[in-house]
């Protein structure tokens, strides 16, 4: 249960955050600067800095117009390292080209970790403000701990078409395609997109490192592959009103021409001179949105921009747990929670085909070129994928149902997205799969899950159980197999999108 | 009246000794030595400093041992070591860690290729772990009876009962997929390097992943055959989890304590300085031993857990069995020569280490000086020609920092398992000044990495093979009781005519570190050994009696 701060320790807390602000990578603060980031009047900053001050915790820069880090002084952000990391690694703690702003923003103290780097789970201590900026004005989300490869050389493109099951021929200059790729058996490895920058000069963004299997799979080409994971940061900004902030935070790019998967390049900020910054319409929420690629060294101009411009239209910055929720709205599978990557999967019956992870729609079995894995997805199309991936609902009566049992009304609601993989049963039956994402949706106000059951259990419309907790107990619930995405807004891909489309 | 003797109260026949008294056997165990535990001994070496004083990690004790002797509630309390860190020339370094994120950023510094492939190594390996704890669950001949009966579709050709869990073994093995089968082969047979090259392209990763492949054998990662040393230990689980190590609370003796105690709540009797002379035989069966000072123990049931070149070439009377004098013969030419020493430091602070000098997660974990491979072939070379390693291969921990109970509080002890130090020099055997001259090489090297911490040092012991030889009582003082390799692996270990725990002798039996499963404390041999005589013992009853003094 929240509790009530007592009266006189708001201004301890706010002092807190102030001297948290200094650390050896931000050591000097303006007193406007830190007003404005901590919401504060400056008159209140003023004072609770001088205490600071007066307390020997901060210091003054020589020419006294800034405040000051104070090497060892305790309390400060990052200050008393030796206490609090128990000794030196040879490694810094990775952090991503937005990490000074993100931290700034992050009041909840909620961290995680993703690829190594430290990303915000939640900037509030609850997601829900950051959801719903998602889905009603614009959330902006820091998706930079991606792996990256530039795939550069005059086999660039043959590279990609050998190595993907999207066929690449097909791809053009200014696109992005979204693609599965497997191993010798048809094993679905990742799924990514790919942006064709120009001629042969490519963009693999995944989920786990690959630059192994794609320089094995390139052996005797003439092509180049670069690992840029940590060049480039990646800001996804999505909403309703993705198209109107990102219009305002970026010249040169016509938003009206951009179709849904194109890409352009453009400058950061509203004048030019911010940095190049290379723009997709692209995202992992199912909505309206864009994601900004951006050289580590423009980051901060880039982020600035985009806070800037959303001012005056409600954006957010929003973390990783309100992420997780529009994407199981947006029914879009996760590497390793919604299938294994064969690369990590130990025994046999953890891999799928991209069919079974229900990605089959980026096999391209009438493609020109040989591709990994085609022999097998070949031989698969005559048999049939085993598995499929389902979207599954739950409505209101049937929670109702449940939570009546012990005299409550449903308690669904204000939960991130759970992972943790739960029995799908046959209605009434033998166990034929599992839920490995679910949600109770408060936009669509059903209790959503992305579900791998056996393929002959998997036909629309079909009847399910799946396993929900209710109170301390376990029950089942009877869920229907529907279409995926459950969320699809006509924003997502329409052409010239305006705010007003969908709402 | 003694139903079963147990020769030795190493780990391996303290395991046996309790599987037997559980069942319900008067069981007495005869220790050599003053001390139990033999290679897995502790002591307080100095004042207030603790040392493990051969052995130092655990983690090839089987899970099943654990669990059927309730080793937790007699005293088994492993420390989890999470890392392991190899110091490099110029203060570099490539550091292991429990989190795959940081460990992939730490060999990305080296390589991203590999640090990509260790991913999926470990995958792969976790696998040849996970065939390996199959194949170990059975006695080699019940092993190769199922495995003949399946590829030759028929029950008949080899006269030994196989049970479900072995005919599901055999199943599994012979179902392996082909790339994982051919893994298996190539880790029965090639080096180390060779087989981590099919992995890796850098040299301080392969050199870093081949420590396990040369530890205790006179091998260096290029001898063919140095990956099977890999493979034996990627068997090592705790809770389930493969290739996971733990430091025993008060050091590994405290394992042979556990397991003793164990024993002796099923009624063992465990008596030291009673070193067993000969296997007493009467009308061709096993009926006692005869200790070193004459007294005699009568009981139907002898298992010895001594090296082969004791059990088989001194305790048996080649008169006493058929093909006596050849199996003695052969026992004689048992390959265990050692390789490996030990140093144990008590020093007065933490060392420092160039490459991360602050107190930090990598002292709690392993620490191995290995640069690159041709620095321990280098190393192997000076001992193949008769000399120890003028620059030695050190597998290292700080016992002190994982359980504070080993040395006064800010004072630590150093356990240093060195190779190569071979059994026998060229120059004449191993002497007091031969002994402080690799003391002094590997204090010397570890300065090169942690300068300043030949000025730390208090006390300092060097253990080398004949010394393992008399102390824990291992012929050669090869740490595994014989060398891992293929020639000495399932039906052959240690001889064909006892590969399955029993000998020739009716009633005597071998349980130590020689059999199936091989050295380190697993405790895997004696409880299949233990096992093996509890089923004869069953079918002699059933059979009316086979003339064993048993009940
Ligand atoms: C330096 C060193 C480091 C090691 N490090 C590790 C490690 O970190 N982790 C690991 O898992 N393993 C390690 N090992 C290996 C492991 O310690 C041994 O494989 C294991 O302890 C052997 O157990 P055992 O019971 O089979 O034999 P032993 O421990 O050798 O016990 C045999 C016992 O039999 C007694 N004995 C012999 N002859 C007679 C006789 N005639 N009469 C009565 N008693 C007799 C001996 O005195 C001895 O006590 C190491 C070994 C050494 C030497």
């Amino acid at each position: 249960m929240p509790r009530r701060a007592p009266q006189g320790t708001q201004a301890v807390q706010r002092a807190l955050a102030l001297l948290r602000s200094f650390t050896p990578e931000a050591p000097e603060h303006r007193l406007s600067d830190l007003a404005a980031s901590h919401g504060l009047h400056p008159s209140t900053a003023h004072r609770l800095l001088g205490v600071l001050e007066a307390e020997g915790l901060i210091g003054r820069s020589p020419d006294s117009q800034a405040y000051r880090w104070l090497p060892g002084a305790p309390g400060a952000g990052d200050a008393v390292p030796s206490t609090r990391r128990n000794g030196l690694r040879p490694l810094e703690p990775l952090r991503t080209p937005f990490h000074r702003r993100t931290a700034e923003l992050c009041e909840s103290d909620a961290w995680r970790d993703w690829s190594g780097y430290t990303c915000v789970e939640t900037y509030e201590p609850t997601p829900e403000r950051e959801y719903w900026a998602v889905r009603n004005a614009a959330g902006l989300i820091d998706v930079s701990p991606l792996f990256k490869y530039e795939i550069t050389g005059a086999d660039a493109e043959r590279l990609l078409d050998r190595v993907m099951t999207r066929d690449f021929s097909k791809s053009r200059t200014g696109r992005v395609m979204y693609t599965s790729w497997c191993n010798e058996e048809g094993h679905l490895l990742q799924d990514g997109n790919v942006q064709r920058l120009a001629g042969e000069r490519f963009l693999v963004s995944a989920a786990e490192p690959c630059l192994r299997w794609f320089e094995d799979c390139g052996r005797g080409m003439d092509v180049e592959v670069r690992d840029v994971s940590e060049e480039i940061g990646v800001l996804a900004l999505q909403g309703p009103r993705a198209r109107a902030v990102a219009e305002a935070a970026t010249t040169g790019i016509d938003f009206g021409a951009m179709r849904y998967f194109d890409l352009a390049a453009g400058e950061v900020g509203p004048g030019a001179g911010g940095g190049p910054v290379t723009v997709t319409r692209t995202g992992y929420t199912g909505d309206l949105g864009y994601e900004f690629w951006v050289a580590a060294g423009h980051a901060e101009a880039l982020w600035d921009a985009l806070v800037e411009a959303g001012r005056d239209h409600g954006l957010l910055p929003a973390g990783l747990l309100a992420l997780d929720m529009v994407r199981v709205e947006a029914g879009l599978v996760l590497i390793d929670v919604d299938y294994v990557s064969a690369a990590h999967a130990e025994i046999e019956v953890l891999k799928v085909t991209p069919a079974e992870a229900g990605l089959g729609f980026t096999v391209k079995l009438d493609k020109e070129a040989d591709f990994v894995g085609r022999r097998a997805l070949e031989l698969e199309l005559d048999r049939g994928p085993a598995w499929a991936v389902v979207g599954l609902e739950v409505d209101w009566f049937e929670l109702e149902r449940l939570w009546s049992e012990i005299d409550l009304r449903p308690q669904v609601v204000g939960q991130p997205a759970c992972r943790e993989p739960t029995p799908v049963f046959a209605p009434g039956g033998w166990q034929v799969g599992q839920c490995t994402s679910r949600f109770f949706s408060p936009l669509l106000k059903k209790y959503l899950g992305l579900a791998t059951v056996h393929a002959d259990a998997a036909a629309l419309g079909a009847e399910l159980d799946v396993e929900v907790a209710v109170g301390y107990g376990r029950r089942r619930a009877r869920a229907r197999v529907v279409r995926r995405p459950f969320f699809n807004p006509a924003r997502k891909t329409a052409v010239d999108p305006m705010p007003g489309v969908d709402e | 009246m003694t139903d079963a003797i147990v020769v030795g109260a190493g780990h391996n026949g303290l395991v046996a000794a309790a599987y037997l008294a559980r069942a319900g056997l008067d069981v007495v165990v005869l220790e050599s030595s003053p001390e139990i535990g033999g290679a897995t001994r502790s002591e307080e070496a100095f004042p207030g400093f603790r040392f493990s004083v051969f052995s130092y990690l655990v983690s090839l004790l089987r899970p099943e041992i654990i669990h059927e002797l309730d080793l937790v509630r007699h005293g088994l309390f492993l420390v989890p070591t999470a890392s392991t860190l190899n110091p490099l020339p110029g203060g570099d370094c490539l550091f292991r860690e429990a989190d795959p994120q940081r460990t992939y950023r730490h060999i990305a510094r080296h390589s991203r290729r590999d640090a990509e492939a260790l991913f999926e190594y470990k995958i792969e390996m976790r696998r040849m772990g996970h065939l390996m704890y199959r194949l170990q669950r059975a006695a080699p001949d019940e092993l190769a009876a199922a495995i003949g009966d399946r590829v030759a579709e028929s029950a008949e050709h080899l006269d030994v009962e196989v049970s479900a869990e072995v005919a599901d073994i055999a199943r599994y093995f012979l179902d392996l997929p082909p790339a994982r089968l051919r893994s298996f082969v190539q880790m029965l047979t090639m080096s180390s390097a060779d087989f981590l090259g099919q992995w890796f392209e850098s040299d301080v990763l392969k050199a870093a992943l081949s420590s396990s492949s040369i530890i205790g054998s006179m091998l260096s990662p290029r001898t063919p055959g140095s990956a099977y040393v890999l493979l034996h230990h990627y068997m090592g689980e705790i809770d389930g989890v493969y290739r996971e190590w733990g430091f025993q609370k008060g050091g590994t003796g405290a394992v042979a304590a556990t397991i003793a105690r164990a024993a002796q709540s099923h009624g063992a009797e465990i008596r030291t300085h009673s070193p067993v002379a000969r296997v007493l035989v009467r009308e061709g069966r096993t009926a006692g031993v005869v200790l070193a000072n004459g007294d005699e123990l009568r009981a139907g049931v002898v298992l010895s857990s001594a090296a082969p070149q004791i059990s088989l070439g001194q305790l048996l009377d080649p008169e006493d069995v058929p093909g006596g004098a050849a199996l003695v013969e052969r026992a004689a030419r048992w390959q265990s020569g050692g390789c490996a020493g030990k140093v144990n430091l008590a020093i007065s602070g933490l060392p420092r280490f160039e490459c991360m000098p602050e107190p930090g997660p990598h002292l709690s974990g392993g620490i191995t000086i290995a640069p690159g491979l041709d620095y321990v072939d280098r190393a192997y070379d000076d001992a193949k020609y008769g000399g120890f390693s003028e620059r030695p291969f050190i597998d290292m921990i700080i016992p002190s920092v994982l359980d504070p109970d080993m040395a006064p509080p800010g004072k630590h002890v150093l356990s240093c398992f060195v190779q190569y130090a071979p059994y026998e020099l060229a120059a004449g055997p191993w002497d007091d000044s031969q002994r402080e001259a690799l003391g002094d090489a590997v204090v010397r090297t570890l300065a090169e990495y942690a300068p300043g911490i030949e000025d730390q040092i208090l006390h300092r012991q060097v253990l080398v093979p004949p010394d393992i030889e008399a102390i824990a009582g291992i012929p050669g003082g090869n740490i595994f009781h014989g060398e891992l390799r293929l020639s000495q692996l399932f039906l052959l270990r240690p001889d064909p005519a006892a590969a399955a725990f029993r000998t020739p002798l009716p009633g005597y039996y071998l349980c130590g570190s020689s059999t199936q499963f091989g050295g380190g404390i697993s405790g895997g041999p004696a409880r299949l050994a233990a096992l093996r005589v509890l089923d004869d013992l069953r079918t002699a009853d059933t059979a009316g009696g086979g003339g064993g003094e048993t009940h």
